[in-house]
């Protein structure tokens, strides 16, 4: 039995992400290698046999994987992913992308964004915006599985001694060109990856207001992520969405400023260790999960709150 | 050109939902029962191309019971020409409905697929990829915003950390996200104009669809409780309770 990893990467180094896919990888047993399909990736494919548990790392390095391009991606791990048990990625935008495809050519299911590995074929993840537990199991020869990125405790990054084999496999499908990426510089962490996230609700009431979270944000090293209500509102882009239709995330604190506590936006960050709830309306739901609430106006505590740090 | 969209008939977003007690999976009785918000999105987006004269037809497809009609009634509501139903009782997980829905491709020939990126029921996130790879097609998720051309199509896409633009050659499948349009309401006259237009119905073994479940759910739990902590009197509280208990600051 040997599980497959296809590595969250940007050419240069290993992504977070895929430490916690590993962890799952070895709750399931059986050897591990990992698979660096990328455009001068070599470097993340050195930073791959670094990682704790890993035997073999697989570097496919082409223009034609450059942005991991689904449609190319897909084929090559298809090809190669038949000998293998299981084939596992990070539930990123970019593994949600490729992987249900590479499912199709195997003609297997996949099996998404699991939270807990119970056996070698059956795993619990989360339905109804995790509303509800399943525990499913595969009838597939291969099975093809996205992690959760907050499920699982990273494994280490370094001591591991894989062997690197480079693949001339070149699969461009000629079918999709990348054109251009805005990412949005941020001088704060990154949603997923912050210790300290504090995020804005529909009761900021608009976008400028979202200052004042800003400067608390500052002081704390946290990220700023917001509700889908203040994110349907126009207040702030989407991809600062925390909720089960935007970033599943599992921070140290989780500060909620006039955030209600929708379905929606607890199953996004309702695994966080600890959550503060800032909230004029005392009935408001957040308050039910949250393990220190203070009603109050936001717009006298936050400013409050800010200074007193 | 043609485009297909999905209406997959789902728990009403709204809708509190509540595992059975017997945990074999969750109530659905007397449950309100509505189109997939993200497919909505998907309607919405191929009626508003045939508005803008760039699309002739809207063919609206869904699997699932007999009952599954409301929705595509919905989606013709919408904007929507004609529907599918694929009808069946079973269980039908992403791979087989995206084997379902490449039959119903080959019967109709569309240029253009847009389903929602995922459903809120099974959170899955699945078919739309799956299709396009059934079909060999090229494929643009999470679409944030779509330009639509005679051969090629470029999409916008919502990815961790921003955004990306990748250009796909048609026929190609595209996935919606959530700031794509914003849907519109059925308006009354056009809920009744729909009652007239046509649906067919097919069963999977009429399109030569082997849908079994690959996945066996074996039972079905509540989430584990978080309990609710303590309110707080003051700013000076909360930062105290923060940094002396919680030890997070």
């Amino acid at each position: 039995m040997t599980t497959l990893v296809i590595a969250d990467h940007d050419n240069e180094s290993i992504k977070a992400a895929t430490l916690v896919t590993v962890a799952a990888a070895k709750e399931i047993g059986g050897d591990i290698e990992v698979l660096v399909a990328g455009d001068n990736c070599g470097a993340a494919g050195e930073g791959a046999a670094k990682i704790d548990g890993v035997s073999k790392v697989l570097v496919a390095d082409n223009a034609a994987y450059g942005h991991q391009l689904a449609e190319n991606i897909a084929e090559l791990i298809a090809e190669i992913g038949r000998n293998y048990s299981h084939i596992l990625t990070s539930a990123t935008t970019t593994g949600k992308n490729f992987m249900p495809r590479v499912a199709a050519l195997l003609d297997v299911a996949q099996i998404s964004e699991i939270v807990a590995v119970v056996s070698d074929d059956t795993f619990q993840r989360p339905i109804y915006a995790g509303n509800a537990i399943a525990t499913v199991q595969s009838s597939d020869e291969i099975k093809v599985i996205t992690v959760r990125g907050t499920a699982f405790d990273a494994v280490g990054a370094e001591g591991g001694t894989a062997t690197v084999e480079s693949l001339d496999v070149a699969k461009d499908a000629g079918i999709s060109t990348w054109m251009k990426e805005d990412i949005v510089e941020l001088d704060r962490p990154e949603l997923t990856a912050a210790k300290i996230i504090i995020s804005g609700g529909r009761g900021m009431q608009n976008g400028e207001n979202f200052k004042l979270l800003e400067s608390v944000a500052d002081k704390l090293g946290a990220a700023i992520g917001a509700s889908r209500a203040a994110v349907d509102a126009g207040f702030v882009p989407n991809d600062m969405q925390v909720g089960q239709t935007g970033k599943i995330v599992a921070p140290e604190l989780y500060i909620a400023v006039g955030i209600s506590g929708a379905i929606q936006h607890l199953a996004g960050m309702k695994d966080s260790k600890v959550i503060v709830a800032i909230n004029k309306d005392e009935d408001a739901p957040i308050f039910q999960v949250s393990d220190y609430g203070l009603v109050a106006d936001l717009f006298k505590a936050v400013p409050e709150f800010d200074e007193k740090l | 050109m043609k485009v297909l969209v999905t209406a997959k008939r789902v728990v009403d977003y709204n809708v509190n939902v509540r595992v059975l007690n017997d945990h074999t999976g969750v109530d659905l009785n007397n449950v309100k029962m509505s189109v997939n918000p993200f497919d909505e999105i998907a309607i919405e987006e191929a009626v508003r191309l045939k508005e803008a004269g760039k699309v002739e037809e809207v063919i609206v497809a869904s699997v699932g019971p007999k009952t599954a009609a409301e929705q595509i009634r919905t989606a013709l509501a919408l904007g929507a020409d004609r529907g599918i139903l694929i009808e069946t009782d079973e269980d039908v997980q992403p791979l087989g409905i995206a084997k379902l829905l490449r039959a119903v491709v080959e019967k109709e020939s569309p240029s253009l697929v847009i389903t929602g990126k995922q459903a809120i029921d099974g959170d899955n996130g699945q078919t739309g990829q799956m299709l396009a790879a059934l079909l060999g097609w090229g494929q643009a998720t999470y679409a944030n915003e779509l330009e639509l051309g005679d051969s090629s199509a470029t999409v916008s896409r919502e990815i961790d950390g921003g955004l990306e633009t990748l250009e796909v050659k048609l026929p190609a499948v595209i996935t919606t996200d959530l700031r794509l349009n914003e849907p519109r309401y059925a308006s009354l006259p056009n809920i009744m104009k729909a009652k007239k237009k046509p649906m067919d119905t097919y069963t999977p073994d009429d399109l030569g669809v082997d849908a079994t479940p690959r996945v066996k759910t074996i039972k079905v739990e509540p989430p584990p409780e978080r309990q609710a902590g303590i309110i707080v009197e003051s700013v000076d509280e909360l930062i105290s309770k923060l940094k002396n208990e919680a030890k997070v600051i």
